[in-house]
């Protein structure tokens, strides 16, 4: 019959576009990407960093030796830190294992319950928890629970040419002296290259900041920045960079400010000691064969330099493979692991593997003293610790910026002061969780 | 009674079972409308008005670290923060108008000045055409990498050829004081063509006798320029002038690839949308940033409201 009715037929064809969209929804809420079985990949969230790359070339044998196979996706910091926000906002399942910051993003990650407490996973005896350094044992723990477990660790060190310099100077004076001296612009040799960016600076200067007495914030949580110490480090560092630095200074991070000095067109370059496999490639760098390491010159307080973990993996709170995920993170942030890494010229974080000679024989010798002397005087801290430390180190790095570009620091360091204070007083309200 | 409504005499009937009102066939089709239409508005509902909405909800709200955590509704106290502020708002919104204005205008200058040269066919047109493409082609991070190495105040490409030429070297986007100038050219350099084949698409649509009319009158070129060819181009010109101002105002991606978060280490480059950015990325300020997002779509509106009412105006 023809006579088919037509608003049974739109009923129906409503029924069963509604059923098939909510049928469509719940699978794709219910499922989030795919159910958790033998098959699902561990999945990795890393930077490109020389630990990831060798990470992922022992890989598998962590597959071999947990049965699940592995997924790592390897980012710029940047990218990563957006792709956290974005993914870990949504509650993802897509991220087990995280690779982050501790001193930029744990606090924040905690306060968002983005990370799973590790405290009683740590405890394990065979992962000897003990054994990492306690200052950086303290930055992986938020509110007396433990989120991450650190995988690199970095000091600044010294880097500079020996066939322009006799000997490393031993003293911030020291080396201003001589960087003026080696500055020829109209050649386009200069004495120094270093960090000039806003924000990107602010954690080479703190080992500068600390040597001359200072700190971002004082005993009692006020802003430090307008003291005396930290006004005569920016002066110090504004004046290195302004006049024995290269043109475009304010623009240079570490992407920048390194090619520099492995083209050989700096004297001397005050940089995290992770990188220094840059100097030592023919494909990078000019400087292979006159490139010395020394450590941090002592400023008015002394040689004091950070001795931080820059990266530290974590699982994701989110993550439905979190045993899974620690077992990851006790595979490759265990002893024998980092040893092994370690001894492939990557710093760890573990006492007993710095204590073992064979672990260091990978670095160049005077880069190992170097590291043996800045952990020694090393601070636990390169940057503010507060929650919101993408906007401290905005203001903190205000100052620098003045003095790069020959302003007054004083008038700078004022303002920033002011306005570090505010927000200081809004950041520990958010410290309240 | 309603059965005498037109819709009734002129539609077929059509019976349903079970002795209910019979529908007509135009109210069938009305139905039968939005039963097609839904799938097309459920995706604008979900794509365009929801992510505008949910924008909205949170630019009232103190969200921060975590878009879901435990936000309070704050009224319009973002709104009166970010219109407060004149350490980053208000100087970002300088830099943003500056930008799109300087940029736009030259743009529209060099693009109709090609447009114009490009009008008559001679050999070798299209080969010109091809390369004109060449930066449309380009995504605008690549083209910020490639110029950040070019004009690298110490290793770079660009200084050579100046020593070359006897002046001096400049710190192009290392500088404070250049950068927001480099960038702008940089734009020019990539969006002029896009201009240029909008505007030579519209001249190729004029007629042709007004210009002949004004030969025969004794026009010079300028005055046939003016008075002939700009007023009848005038319809393009103000769509490529729309369509590019808003494109221009939403530039990002060049500024980020070339100085970085947060718009260069004085703010040099701070446009509302790298400020709005760094708010929810850097910052995790999903309220404040929700807040500066709502002002900045009320600004593209009202500069299209503003450019259409004067491209009436002119065109009446």
């Amino acid at each position: 019959m023809t006579s088919t009715p037509p608003a049974l037929t739109r009923r129906a064809l409503l029924t069963a576009t509604a059923g098939a969209g909510t049928t469509a929804a719940l699978a794709a809420c219910g499922s989030g990407s795919g159910a958790v079985g033998p098959d699902t990949p561990l999945r990795i969230a890393a930077v490109n960093h020389v630990w990831s790359q060798a990470i992922a070339e022992r890989l598998p044998e962590f597959e071999a030796l947990s049965g699940r196979r592995v997924s790592m996706q390897m980012l710029t910091a940047d990218q990563l830190g957006s792709s956290y926000n974005v993914k870990l906002n949504a509650s993802a399942t897509d991220i087990d294992v995280m690779m982050l910051r501790p001193l930029q993003d744990q606090l924040l990650f905690a306060r968002n319950g983005w990370l799973a407490d590790l405290s009683d996973r740590v405890t394990d005896p065979a992962f000897a928890w003990d054994d990492v350094q306690a200052a950086v044992r303290e930055r992986s723990t938020t509110r007396g629970s433990v989120y991450s477990v650190p995988v690199v660790t970095e000091r600044p060190a010294l880097y500079y040419r020996k066939d322009l310099v006799a000997a490393p100077p031993q003293t911030l004076d020291d080396l201003l002296e001589q960087a003026l001296t080696l500055t020829d612009r109209d050649a386009g040799t200069f004495g120094y290259v270093g960090r000039g960016q806003r924000a990107g600076a602010v954690s080479q200067w703190s080992s500068f900041l600390f040597s001359f007495g200072g700190d971002f914030t004082t005993d009692d949580g006020r802003s430090g920045i307008g003291s005396e110490q930290a006004r005569a480090a920016y002066a110090y560092y504004g004046r290195l960079l302004h006049e024995a630095g290269p043109p475009g200074a304010t623009n240079m991070s570490l992407e920048q400010a390194m090619p520099i000095f492995a083209q050989g067109k700096a004297a001397f370059y005050v940089d995290a000691d992770a990188i220094y496999t840059n100097f030592l490639d023919p494909t990078i760098s000019t400087v292979m064969d006159t490139v010395g390491f020394a450590p941090f010159p002592a400023g008015p307080a002394g040689a004091v330099p950070y001795n931080v973990p820059s990266w530290a993996l974590a699982v994701n709170g989110f993550s439905r493979l979190q045993d899974e995920a620690w077992t990851f993170l006790q595979w490759a942030a265990g002893p024998e692991r980092v040893s092994e890494i370690q001894s492939a010229g990557i710093p760890g974080a573990r006492t007993s593997v710095w204590a073992d000679p064979a672990t260091t024989a990978a670095f160049p010798p005077e880069l190992a003293e170097a590291m043996r002397v800045n952990t020694e005087n090393g601070t636990g801290h390169d940057r503010p610790e507060v929650i919101q430390v993408g906007r401290a180190r905005d203001i903190v790095g205000r100052p620098l910026v003045a003095g790069i570009l020959g302003e007054d620091v004083d008038l700078a360091a004022d303002d920033a002061d002011a306005e570090f204070a505010d927000f200081l007083v809004r950041d520990n309200r958010q410290q309240e969780f | 009674m309603s059965t005498t409504s037109p819709h009734l005499t002129s539609g077929r009937l059509t019976v349903t079972p079970g002795g209910k009102r019979p529908r007509t066939f135009e109210q069938q089709n009305r139905r039968l409308k939005w039963l097609m239409l839904g799938p097309a508005l459920a995706f604008v509902g979900l794509m365009i008005v929801f992510p505008l909405l949910f924008t909205l909800n949170l630019s009232l709200t103190d969200a921060f670290g975590a878009v879901n955590s435990g936000r309070r509704y704050l009224g319009l106290q973002n709104f009166a923060d970010a219109l407060g502020d004149g350490r980053r708002f208000w100087p970002a919104l300088g830099r943003t108008a500056v930008f799109t204005v300087g940029a736009v205008v030259l743009e529209t200058i060099l693009g109709l000045a090609i447009a114009m040269l490009m009008r008559k066919a001679f050999t070798g047109a299209r080969v010109v055409r091809t390369i004109l493409m060449v930066p449309l082609l380009a995504t605008p991070v690549a083209i910020g990498i490639l110029w950040l190495l070019i004009l690298d105040p110490t290793n770079g490409i660009a200084n050579h050829l100046l020593e070359g030429v006897g002046l001096p070297r400049q710190e192009f986007l290392g500088s404070v004081s250049q950068s927001l100038g480099v960038l702008m050219l940089l734009d020019v350099w990539q969006w002029t063509p896009m201009m240029t084949i909008l505007l030579l698409a519209g001249l190729s649509t004029l007629p042709e006798e007004p210009e002949e009319a004004a030969v025969v009158d004794g026009a010079n070129a300028w005055q046939r320029f003016r008075f002939v060819v700009l007023p009848m181009l005038s319809t393009t010109l103000f769509t490529a002038l729309i369509l590019r101002a808003v494109d221009a105002l939403k530039t990002f991606d060049i500024l980020y690839a070339t100085k970085g978060a947060g718009g260069g280490s004085d703010f040099e480059v701070e446009t509302l949308n790298v400020y709005a950015y760094g708010l929810t990325f850097d910052y995790q300020e999903y309220g404040l940033a929700a807040a500066v997002l709502v002002l900045f779509t009320l600004l593209i509106i009202g500069v299209v409201l503003v450019l259409r009412a004067r491209s009436g105006r002119t065109r009446s």
